[in-house]
């Protein structure tokens, strides 16, 4: 990896990243919201690994386990909450979830 | 000059998956579209070193989550014809957009270190990457004590689902 460099890993995670957070702001279906939010950890991880390489320690390493450890965490409780609302409302539209908005 | 161009070639490849991943009408596409992205982005920690990150990668997030969202999907039975389709709303759209000129600006931000370079490979700790030398850092002093918060956090997630998700306790 030494001919790449830093700086085109950086831009590939600052892509990922950016596809997630479009994809959690206008998409409606909650599992694709859902699958967005990996993909920005994704991304994270993928910083998270480079910069580790950049100076040669693990930290970035156990970060990046960390990370994925609170996003199965996130993802069993979210679809736990994805079944939950299909049982009540048999849809999976985030804009029917409206009733604490301003 | 392999190594680069197999680089670029999943860098891509993982660009273009995450793409699919917030176009597809369907669920069922999304989710496969995300796992075409995880195992690039498995290949690109492989080829950073990360080999223990990589196969972490594979089976924990290929493996496990994916097939907990695919379970869903078949579960509920989701299709096209029950997407809800955008929310193109003034609201999401200034969001998207704002959120696209903070990742412009880190992005601007980064290209300062355009020139930095990697550590050379035989400059690297000879264990780098491996189980045993990530055991000795997540064991031994510092990251201890968030090891052990985690799994508290993966105990309180598992109840946590299971009391959500269960018809009658």
């Amino acid at each position: 990896m030494e001919q790449v460099g830093l700086f085109p890993v950086l831009a590939v995670s600052a892509a990922l990243f950016l596809l997630g957070v479009i994809g959690v702001l206008t998409r409606r279906n909650i599992l694709i919201v859902l699958m967005s939010v990996e993909l920005m950890l994704n991304a994270v991880n993928l910083s998270f690994v480079a910069f580790a390489r950049h100076h040669g320690t693990l930290d970035g390493h156990v970060f990046a386990v960390f990370v994925m450890a609170v996003a199965a965490a996130e993802a069993g409780v979210g679809l736990a909450l994805v079944i939950l609302l299909y049982r009540n409302r048999h849809k999976v539209d985030l804009d029917d979830l409206n009733l604490l908005k301003g | 000059m392999f190594e680069a161009l197999l680089f670029y070639t999943f860098s891509v490849l993982a660009v273009f998956a995450g793409a699919m991943v917030i176009t597809r009408r369907n669920a069922a596409s999304s989710a496969i579209a995300l796992v075409a992205s995880f195992f690039c982005l498995a290949s690109m920690y492989a080829m950073l070193g990360a080999h223990f990150v990589a196969v972490i990668q594979i089976l924990v997030y290929a493996g496990a989550i994916m097939v907990l969202f695919i379970f869903v999907i078949m579960v509920l039975n989701l299709r096209e014809d029950n997407d809800p389709g955008w929310n193109l709303s003034p609201r999401a759209v200034l969001g998207a957009g704002v959120g696209g000129l903070v990742g412009l600006t880190v992005f601007v931000g980064a290209s300062a270190a355009r020139s930095a370079t990697f550590m050379p490979a035989d400059k690297l700790d000879p264990g780098f990457g491996t189980i045993e030398q990530i055991g000795y850092t997540l064991f031994s002093g510092r990251y201890l004590l968030p090891f052990e918060v985690v799994s508290a956090l993966l105990t309180v997630a598992v109840v946590g689902a299971v009391v959500l998700a269960k018809k009658e306790l």
